[in-house]
């Protein structure tokens, strides 16, 4: 059966034709690096583009790309021009994402690395830059260590720790909606983190764990956990899961009625996963880290018509803004210390305080001292199935909560930063 | 090797001419880290390519070994002792006791259902390591560790903080590997395994114990597997489950294929291409899963021999 | 707790059924040409995507019942111009080409639809439970039940009383003789893929309603459709069935007990299975 005989030429031509053609099309157009120039800052990305992060990757790259456009229209870093050097470090493999900062270091020679929204990859980053003494932000990856037990004194985090977010939202779900609680929870440190911030600071309040399944990343079928959930009778249900996870149990658990018998919630959620769900199964109490619309905070509405021209439409998610604070930090870190080198950054950034035009928040954000973390304002409130003037107003906003309220304390964080003499 | 056969030797003395000098030129073309993680690649390759090339089994699962090597090497360092070469050494046999273990159930399978069953054994691995987060760190892979100097006693060699350091120390591990394979390769046990990938029928009614050596052949591929794995977590300072993933094995065996199964340099030849196009690719386009996958398709189509095979082909016209 | 355990045999029947779904469009490639279909996913999303860019057109029914189609012809037109090539070669190289197949559909669905997933609708009345005690008996679960028994009988059907099913089991035993008998083998295979993909294009629809419609959807479900052959036997259909009910049940079950083994189980099974009986349990001995 040699059917690839006679035919293969003629078909062989087409097809690296056919190839050559989509090929240089895509291969000229994206990422086009300039070459090497003493008159240029760098700031490498390496940041999911492909995976179960994909979405969340692109979101923060948009927001990325738009301030770095800002930044050159006003003169760019230090009188340079800045330019992104952007790398796909996959949504979980760490081996291309530790290979990806060191090329972008060693051989791109960046000024800045940011990435990851995967804590794991964030960690590993985070060594890689340590090592080499590169100013680094992680943008999105929220497990505590990364500004707790393994902080280094060149990095940065945007996103909030998970016990904040867990604290942020305890108050409002007693208050609101019971003090017994079920909790499905992810069985991985992020998850485990969030649980235990939960737990914490609902027994302060009186609350009470009724029970709880730990559900194996990656879960498909969430029914068995669910039978399980209803049979403990409790006032909330807990849904600690992220991304895919967070959708399939969200959707699962309206196909069973439990919206209605219960009332769900959970700690951290983003717009990208409530966009991703049919409106029935946008319910429940929350915590975003940054919100859309805040129409009495200045420079948000200017924000969001900005990213609108950009995205074809699409309003900004947190991930829009983390990418976007991300890179403002590394140019206001650079022009704080009027210089590029990364100790001298690291100490101006101490404390300092994002302007109000780049934290659109109400009470601003800052980096605490000691631990590098990001002290932003957060959002509680509930989903809802449709927004009224826009189809992407997926969030109702209840309380803003100050940051500093509800984070841990720097010892409790136990974060030891060892700075270079 | 009593008479040097300089025109035999030929392709081995250029592999070692540019391995050990690639230090001087990769950063004209490329970068420290990428140069070692082509050598280790080269090393699963090749490793792969003594069951697949050399004994014509199809294994699709091997990324579990590599990952077992892997993660034996971490583990050891962060729980036990915090010493390289003891890492190195328990992962390679964490991966050859898996594999003495699993071969029987799988020796007497062929074809498609040897490569089915394998990738569903590799999967085993990958689940534990994705599930058991309180000691492999689940998905967040494992931190809090890093390759230590070596200490000889008489001299200590700093392969933790300078890569060129680390590259010849990787290199060293290479070549004593790929020296033992290919000398297991030219001797009668190699012999008999290229004989089954003939014609396994007839290497039976020769009275040779078919299964046997294919369970060997097995095992020592997945051995040097494993040093691949623990190899590669030295690299990055860091595991995760992904390093057992199936896909891993696929990539295994497109670079085995790519570069050639019918010469010994190929795999290695086959590493360095996918190695250096896929960092190249993923670079240059956030679409560059679509061209990985285009050269797969390429490559099966029209090179199924890998470039080697082209080489060949050209130097007997 | 035994309520607790009847309910999620339940479940996990259900679960199990799906998983047979997709499981049996593999195995019938896999047994007649040779080929694990690593792109299987790749169909699978690509089918689930279909149906949800038609629906605002023909609303979900349509989608259900247009999208597997389109899905199969795109399975019909992969097979002519590439699987057909590798046929008679080393399986490695079906193996490589499906390998990077599947690739280019996770990549090509995130450059058509985006990266973000989409909230893909189902009908309200199919998404509240039957009865307030068995509440995860939805309509929609019980739907995906109906649809995947009346394709499988269907399928049943076809392999034993209709002349391409002959044809294709005779294929799968001794392909030579059928050629030889004059059957054209070329296009046997290839109508044999398309049903396969067919197969694969219908779960993808139904998955979307249960889980988050994004380019990776088919990922999490393939490894499980292997598992179900190998448990089943390859070249039995019947066996595929009864393996992926198997698994679907076990995973239910211990998902009670040890949530965290509920992925494990299954392989335990598979290797239980290769141990005690390789050919898996209604597999021919000595196919293999």
């Amino acid at each position: 059966m040699t059917n690839n005989g006679s035919s293969s030429k003629f078909d062989r031509r087409t097809l690296i034709k056919a190839g050559a053609v989509i090929g240089a099309a895509q291969l000229v157009s994206p990422f086009v690096r300039t070459a090497r120039a003493a008159d240029v800052v760098k700031i490498g990305v390496d940041n999911p583009l492909t995976g179960t992060y994909a979405a969340l990757g692109k979101n923060e790259a948009l927001g990325m790309a738009m301030a770095v456009d800002e930044i050159n229209a006003k003169g760019g870093i230090l009188g340079k021009k800045v330019e992104l050097a952007i790398e796909d470090s996959t949504s979980g493999d760490a081996g291309t994402a530790v290979q990806k900062a060191r090329k972008l270091i060693d051989r791109d020679q960046v000024n800045f690395i940011i990435g990851n929204i995967n804590s794991a990859l964030a960690q590993a980053i985070a060594n890689v830059a340590n090592e080499k003494s590169v100013f680094h932000v992680v943008p999105g990856g929220h497990t505590d260590s990364v500004t707790g037990q393994n902080c280094h004194w060149n990095t940065f985090r945007v996103c909030n720790t998970t016990q904040t977010e867990a604290s942020a939202v305890a108050t409002s779900l007693i208050k609101n909606a019971g003090k017994k609680w079920y909790y499905l929870t992810p069985d991985y440190a992020f998850g485990h983190s969030l649980q235990a911030g939960l737990e914490a600071a609902a027994a302060k309040l009186g609350g009470v764990k009724v029970g709880g399944d730990l559900t194996p990343l990656g879960t498909t079928d969430f029914s068995s956990y669910l039978i399980k959930a209803q049979a403990a009778n409790p006032d909330v249900i807990i849904f600690l899961q992220a991304g895919d996870d967070a959708v399939n149990a969200l959707k699962q658990a309206v196909q069973f009625g439990l919206d209605k018998k219960f009332h769900l919630a959970g700690a951290q959620q983003e717009l990208e996963v409530l966009l991703g769900l049919p409106p029935e199964a946008r319910i429940g109490t929350w915590v975003f880290e940054w919100y859309w619309n805040q129409p009495n905070v200045p420079g948000v509405k200017e924000f969001v018509a900005e990213v609108r021209k950009r995205s074809g439409g699409h309003v900004p998610t947190a991930r829009t803004w983390f990418g976007y604070a991300s890179i403002h930090t590394c140019a206001l870190a650079a022009a704080q210390a009027n210089s590029l080198d990364a100790v001298k950054m690291a100490r101006a950034m101490q404390g300092f305080k994002l302007p109000p035009e780049i934290a659109l928040m109400p009470d601003g954000a800052y980096y605490r001292a000691g631990q590098n973390q990001l002290i932003p304002d957060l959002y509680v409130g509930h989903a809802q199935s449709t927004g009224k003037d826009d189809p992407e107003d997926l969030f109702v906003v209840e309380t803003v909560v100050k940051g500093a309220d509800v984070s841990p304390t720097l010892e409790e964080t136990m974060c030891k930063q060892d700075w270079p003499a | 090797m009593e008479n040097f056969d300089l025109k035999k030797q030929t392709p081995n003395l250029i592999v070692m001419a540019l391995l050990v000098t690639l230090p001087l030129w990769i950063n004209y073309v490329s970068y420290t880290q990428l140069g070692t993680q082509v050598v280790v690649m080269g090393l699963a390759a090749m490793a792969l390519n003594f069951l697949l090339g050399y004994t014509g089994v199809l294994s699709f699962g091997h990324a579990a070994y590599f990952g077992l090597g892997a993660y034996g090497a971490a583990m050891t360092i962060r729980y036990i002792e915090p010493s390289t070469g003891l890492g190195v050494i328990v992962g390679t046999l964490a991966g050859m006791l898996a594999a003495m273990l699993i071969g029987p159930m799988i020796v007497r399978l062929r074809g498609v259902y040897f490569a089915m069953v394998t990738i569903a054994f590799g999967q085993v691995f990958y689940f534990i390591a994705f599930r058991w987060n309180t000691v492999t760190g689940g998905d967040d892979g494992l931190t809090g560790w890093k390759r230590m100097p070596l200490d000889f006693g008489f001299a200590k060699l700093d392969i933790q903080r300078d890569p060129t350091t680390f590259y010849y120390f990787v290199l060293v591990i290479f070549v004593i590997a790929v020296a033992i394979m290919g000398l297991l390769l030219r001797s009668p046990f190699g012999r008999t395994l290229i004989a089954i990938r003939e014609n396994e029928r007839r290497t039976r009614f020769m009275g040779i114990n078919v299964n046997l050596h294919i369970w060997m052949s097995w095992v020592i591929s997945c051995t040097f597997m494993a040093l691949a794995g623990s190899m590669s977590a030295l690299l990055n300072n860091f595991v995760d489950p992904r390093a057992f993933f199936w896909r891993q094995s696929g990539v295994f065996v497109i670079m085995c294929v790519m570069g050639g199964m019918r010469s010994f340099w190929g795999p290695m030849m086959g590493a360095a291409i996918y190695v250096w196009l896929q960092d190249y690719l993923s670079s240059a386009t956030p679409n560059w899963q679509s061209f990985v996958g285009l050269v797969f398709v390429v490559v099966v189509l029209f090179f199924p021999r890998g470039v080697m095979g082209i080489i060949r082909r050209k130097a007997t016209e | 707790m035994t309520q607790l355990i009847l309910f999620n045999v339940m479940n996990g029947l259900i679960i199990g059924a799906f998983y047979a779904l997709m499981a049996i469009g593999l195995s019938l490639i896999m047994s007649l040409s040779d080929v694990i279909n690593f792109a299987h996913g790749g169909f699978l999303a690509v089918g689930a995507y279909l149906a949800y860019s038609l629906a605002p057109y023909i609303g979900f029914w349509g989608g259900l019942l247009v999208a597997p189609v389109l899905t199969a012809i795109l399975g019909l037109i992969v097979e002519k111009f590439l699987i057909s090539r590798v046929y008679g070669r080393d399986p490695l190289y079906s193996l490589l080409l499906t390998f990077g197949l599947a690739f280019i559909f996770e990549d090509g669905t995130r450059y058509i639809w985006g990266a973000q997933s989409l909230p893909y609708q189902v009908p309200g009345w199919l998404m509240s439970p039957l009865s307030s005690s068995f509440f995860f008996l939805t309509g929609y679960r019980m739907l995906m039940i109906v649809l995947i028994v009346a394709v499988v009988a269907g399928l049943f059907v076809i392999m034993t009383r209709t002349r391409l099913g002959l044809r294709i089991r005779a294929g799968t035993l001794d392909l030579e003789t059928v050629s030889i008998l004059g059957v054209n083998v070329r296009i046997l295979r290839n109508l044999n893929f398309g049903i396969g993909i067919y197969l694969a294009g219908l779960a993808g629809v139904l998955a979307a309603g249960q889980l988050g419609l994004q380019p990776t959807i088919g990922d999490s479900l393939i490894m499980p459709s292997f598992i179900a052959i190998i448990i089943g036997g390859l070249g039995s259909l019947t066996g595929t069935l009864l393996g992926g009910l198997l698994i679907g049940v076990a995973q239910g079950i211990t998902t009670v007990f040890f949530p965290s083994a509920s992925e494990a189980v299954m392989y335990v099974m598979m290797a239980l299975v290769l141990l005690v009986r390789p050919q898996g349990l209604l597999g021919e001995e000595g196919r293999f």
